[in-house]
C-alpha cells in the first residue's frame, strides 16, 4: 500500500511546482487544487479521513474560490470575454487532469481493495476529533472564534470604500502616478518632480 | 500492511515546503504569493497530520483544523488588501509597492 502514498506524494510535488512556475494565475489554481487533492489523498492514506475531508471541502473549495473571485473581479473589462477564452484552451486542461486522473485511479483502488485496509494502522476518525476537540482543546475553538472575528472585522474594513485620510492620500498618488506617463510625454521637468516625489 | 515511515510523510511536507518558499521569494505578482504562502501553510499541516497519524492520536488533526481557520482568515484578508491594493495602484507587483522603504 505504500506505493499509493508515493504516487500521490509525487503527484503532489509535481503539481506544486507546476504551481509556481505559471505565468497565468488560471492555470496555477488548477494545478494547485490538483495539489491539494493529492494532500488530501494522503491524509486519507495516512489514516485521517475527517481531515481529508476537510482538506478536500475546504482548501481545494472555499479557499480557492475566493481567489477565482479575485482574479475575475480584477479583470473585468471589455477584453474579459476574449481573455477567459484564451485561459481556458483545452490544452491547458490537459496536465491537470492527467494528475487527477492518477489521483482517482488511486482512489478507486483505495477504495476497492478493503477501503480502511488502505491505510497504515487504525484510522483516527470524526469520533475521536469532536471529542478531543471539545474536551482538552475548548479553549482553541474559543481562540479561533475570536481569530475568525478579527478577520471578519478586517475584512469588512478593508472592504469598504473607505474615506479615511490615508486612502485618499494614497488614491491622489495612485492618480498622478498615472497621469505621469503623459505628463513625460510633454514636459520632462514634470517628470523629474514626479520621479522626486 | 506496513505503515507509512514517519519520515518520508516528513519529507514530503518539507519538499512542498520549500517549493511554497521558493514561489514566494521568485515570483512578484502578490496573487503568486499569496499561493505560495497557502502552498507553505498546507505543508505545514501536513507535517502536523503526518506527526499525529505516527502516534495514532487526534492531536494533530486538531492542530491541522486550527490551522485551516487561520489559512481561511488570512487568504481573506489577504486577498481584500490585493482588491485594496490594485484599486490604488493599478498593479498586482509588489515591488510598486515600496512607500515604505525609505
Amino acid at each position: 500500500m505504500q506505493i499509493t502514498f508515493y504516487i500521490s506524494a509525487a503527484v503532489a510535488v509535481v503539481a506544486t511546482l507546476a504551481v509556481i512556475t505559471r505565468y497565468n494565475a488560471v492555470h496555477a489554481l488548477l494545478y494547485l487544487i490538483v495539489s491539494l487533492l493529492a494532500v488530501a489523498l494522503i491524509f486519507f492514506i495516512l489514516g485521517a479521513p475527517f481531515i481529508a475531508a476537510l482538506e478536500a471541502i475546504i482548501y481545494a473549495g472555499a479557499i480557492m474560490v475566493l481567489f477565482i473571485f479575485v482574479i475575475m473581479i480584477l479583470n473585468l473589462g471589455p477584453q474579459a470575454v476574449r481573455q477567459e477564452r484564451a485561459w481556458l484552451k483545452p490544452q491547458m486542461w490537459l496536465g491537470p487532469a492527467a494528475l487527477a486522473l492518477v489521483l482517482m485511479g488511486e482512489l478507486v483502488y483505495l477504495l476497492f481493495s478493503g477501503g480502511q485496509s488502505g491505510q497504515s494502522g487504525a484510522p483516527v476518525g470524526a469520533r475521536e476529533v469532536g471529542i478531543a476537540l471539545f474536551g482538552p482543546y475548548l479553549i482553541g475553538v474559543e481562540l479561533a472564534s475570536l481569530l475568525l472575528l478579527a478577520g471578519l472585522v478586517g475584512a469588512y474594513h478593508l472592504g469598504r470604500r473607505g474615506d479615511a485620510a490615508v486612502v485618499v492620500e494614497l488614491e491622489e498618488a495612485a492618480a498622478r502616478d498615472a497621469e505621469a506617463p503623459a505628463v513625460s510625454a510633454l514636459s520632462a521637468g514634470q517628470t523629474e518632480g514626479g520621479d522626486a516625489r | 500492511m506496513t505503515p507509512i515511515p514517519m519520515d518520508q510523510g516528513l519529507l514530503l511536507a518539507a519538499a512542498l515546503f520549500f517549493v511554497g518558499l521558493a514561489g514566494v521569494l521568485a515570483r512578484r505578482n502578490v496573487i503568486f504569493i499569496l499561493l505560495s504562502i497557502e502552498i507553505m501553510v498546507n505543508a505545514a499541516g501536513l507535517a502536523f497530520v503526518v506527526a499525529g497519524s505516527r502516534w495514532q492520536q487526534p492531536d494533530g488533526q486538531l492542530m491541522f483544523i486550527f490551522i485551516l481557520t487561520m489559512a481561511a482568515v488570512e487568504v481573506s484578508l489577504g486577498l481584500a488588501l490585493v482588491l485594496r491594493l490594485y484599486h490604488n495602484f493599478r498593479s498586482l507587483d509588489v515591488d510598486r509597492v515600496s512607500n515604505l522603504k525609505g
